[in-house]
């Protein structure tokens, strides 16, 4: 076991209800927390002086599918501290459909990442100021980045006609 | 009465100044842009999703091609992702080589970005591209002379690089560094203090330090707005923290803070790129374990065991343990993030890449909102965008 780190101590005092899961890996910290928690979790991690995870690097999809996962998916958001030089991996996990709160309102910057999420993945965002798809053409079906959306051999309408006829 | 319509202007993806495929919806009222909207992915190929199927030796390629202008810096950042999951660390000698090379590709990068922002500016000092493609020349050249590419060289391979430096190729180098800070005293004399280029820069675009952080925009941009914040020296990787160098910060955040920001890092690679250079130590360049790098070709002869190590490895692929990294390196346009989680497989579970750009191209309204059209072409050129690694 290792010793916890101080940002995910914080938390838990805090919210002694919202952490559902630790991992330490290579010095690297995941904190896996409750759904409903996690704007609460985030906006505490932002404003609490003696953590001030100001920035919002990364955010993104996982598809636990192949992983037998329960809840399938998870968003990923990669924090980081410029105050005191320090990152934290935050995390969440959702079932198909399951609504994830958005937090545009904590970090203004999550809203393209959540969007892409959402083209990539197909996981909603409550909340979300305006949930569209950003990366695939208008009116693609699917969501390529789950783990059952095929490698290729899938027709895309780029809304161009073929040339020559 | 008199009412005012406002106009909607396309603008891209088809235009010189977006620098590839960006394409901005406009909504104008006369010269004033009202509104503005981004709309992106017309460069996306899937790389995260094809990465996802891929060994992770074959995932290195790919990164050549969402930075092309860069690639260096996006070998780098894979190869320690990887590096990390794997819990290695590559020899010194190779350190040292790989930052010489992301640092070149740091300067190649900024001269792109000055000099086609230059031209977007004012058609006169395309000269001043010209300059700037010159120089890039110069890199190209040591690229090529050292991994045989020039674009995308994919020369840094996960646990040590593709070759050991040729032979002359560290007085290429010396030659070129000596040569090169005069070249940049000619493009500043062009530059810094000519009266178009401050009309059309100084206090446009300008980017609050509350909003750059607010928004994750890293690298120069975040720079220009007085922020001393580089990957570099946060959490120094590949031995950066054995190197003196500066962190050039701007004060308003504006177009002009940028391209002198861009500038003065031009100055400090070389200073860093000197100093890798006087101290490049001898030694091996791959880490000696069979089950990460391919044996010798020679061995293969004489050795059984390096035959079977070489076939797992090309037929099967590394296996890393169970686990995820997040990690980043100070690319020329900002923070390169790679996100790698593995399932013990050969191939990563998820490959995921954050890069400066994507972040750049959503605060890109906020600046443009409000001003005028024609200055619309000046922030994105102070953005150093890449549309490759924005769609991915």
């Amino acid at each position: 076991m290792t010793e916890p780190t101080p940002a995910a101590e914080a938390v838990r005092q805090a919210f002694p209800e919202a952490v559902v899961e630790e991992q330490s890996f290579r010095d690297e910290t995941t904190l896996v927390v409750r759904l409903q928690a996690l704007v609460d979790v985030a906006r505490f991690l932002r404003d609490d002086p003696a953590l001030a995870f100001t920035m919002l690097k990364d955010c993104c999809g996982l598809d636990g599918l192949l992983l037998g996962q329960a809840p399938r998916f998870a968003v990923v958001y990669q924090l980081y501290s410029m105050k005191h030089n320090r990152s934290l991996r935050l995390m969440v996990r959702a079932d198909e459909g399951q609504a994830v709160p958005s937090v545009v309102p904590v970090w203004p910057g999550a809203a393209w990442y959540e969007r892409e999420a959402y083209d990539m993945f197909g996981i909603p965002f409550e909340g979300h100021p305006d949930l569209r798809r950003i990366l695939t053409p208008e009116g693609f079906e699917g969501h390529p980045l789950r783990k059952d959306f095929p490698l290729g051999d899938v027709p895309v309408d780029h809304g161009v006609p073929p040339r020559g006829e | 009465m008199s009412q005012t319509e406002t106009m909607i202007l396309n603008m891209g993806p088809q235009h010189p100044s977006t620098h590839g495929v960006l394409r901005l919806i406009l909504e104008l009222d006369g010269e004033r842009v009202v509104s503005a909207r981004p709309d992106i992915g017309f460069l996306h190929s899937g790389i995260e999703k094809t990465g996802e199927h891929r060994t992770y030796r074959q995932v290195l390629p790919y990164t050549d091609r969402m930075d092309y202008v860069s690639a260096m810096t996006h070998n780098l950042g894979y190869v320690l992702a990887v590096e990390k999951l794997l819990g290695i660390e590559v020899p010194l000698r190779t350190q040292y080589i790989r930052v010489i090379m992301a640092e070149l590709s740091r300067i190649a990068s900024h001269l792109i970005g000055i000099g086609s922002a230059a031209l977007d500016l004012s058609g006169v000092s395309g000269v001043i591209l010209m300059y700037c493609f010159w120089e890039r020349e110069q890199v190209l050249n040591l690229f090529e002379a050292a991994s045989g590419q020039r674009m995308s060289p994919s020369y840094f391979r996960i646990g040590g690089l593709m070759a050991d430096l040729p032979e002359g190729w560290v007085e290429q180098a010396r030659a070129f560094i000596a040569e090169f800070p005069k070249r940049v005293d000619d493009i500043e004399k062009i530059l810094t203090h000519n009266p178009i280029m401050l009309d059309r820069t100084v206090g446009i675009g300008v980017l609050s330090p509350e909003d750059a952080i607010a928004y994750g925009i890293t690298g120069p941009s975040l720079r220009g707005s007085g922020v001393r914040y580089d990957v570099r020296k946060a959490m120094p990787y590949s031995g950066y923290d054995r190197f003196d160098f500066e962190v050039p910060v701007g004060k308003n955040g504006d177009v002009y803070d940028r391209y002198r920001v861009r500038v003065a890092e031009l100055r400090q690679s070389t200073h860093i790129i000197q100093q890798a250079l006087d101290d490049l130590p001898d030694g091996p360049i791959n880490v000696a374990d069979r089950k990460v790098v391919l044996p010798p070709r020679d061995e293969l002869n004489t050795s059984a065991e390096a035959l079977i190590h070489q076939f797992k490895l090309i037929t099967e692929g590394l296996h890393p343990p169970a686990g995820q990294v997040f990690m980043s390196v100070e690319a020329s346009k900002g923070e390169l993030g790679y996100y790698l989680v593995s399932d013990e497989g050969p191939r990563p579970y998820r490959f995921r890449v954050r890069t400066p750009s994507f972040a750049a191209v959503q605060v890109l309204p906020k600046l443009i909102q409000g001003g005028l059209l024609a200055d619309v072409v000046a922030v994105i050129g102070s953005l150093d965008l890449v549309m490759g690694e924005v769609d991915r």
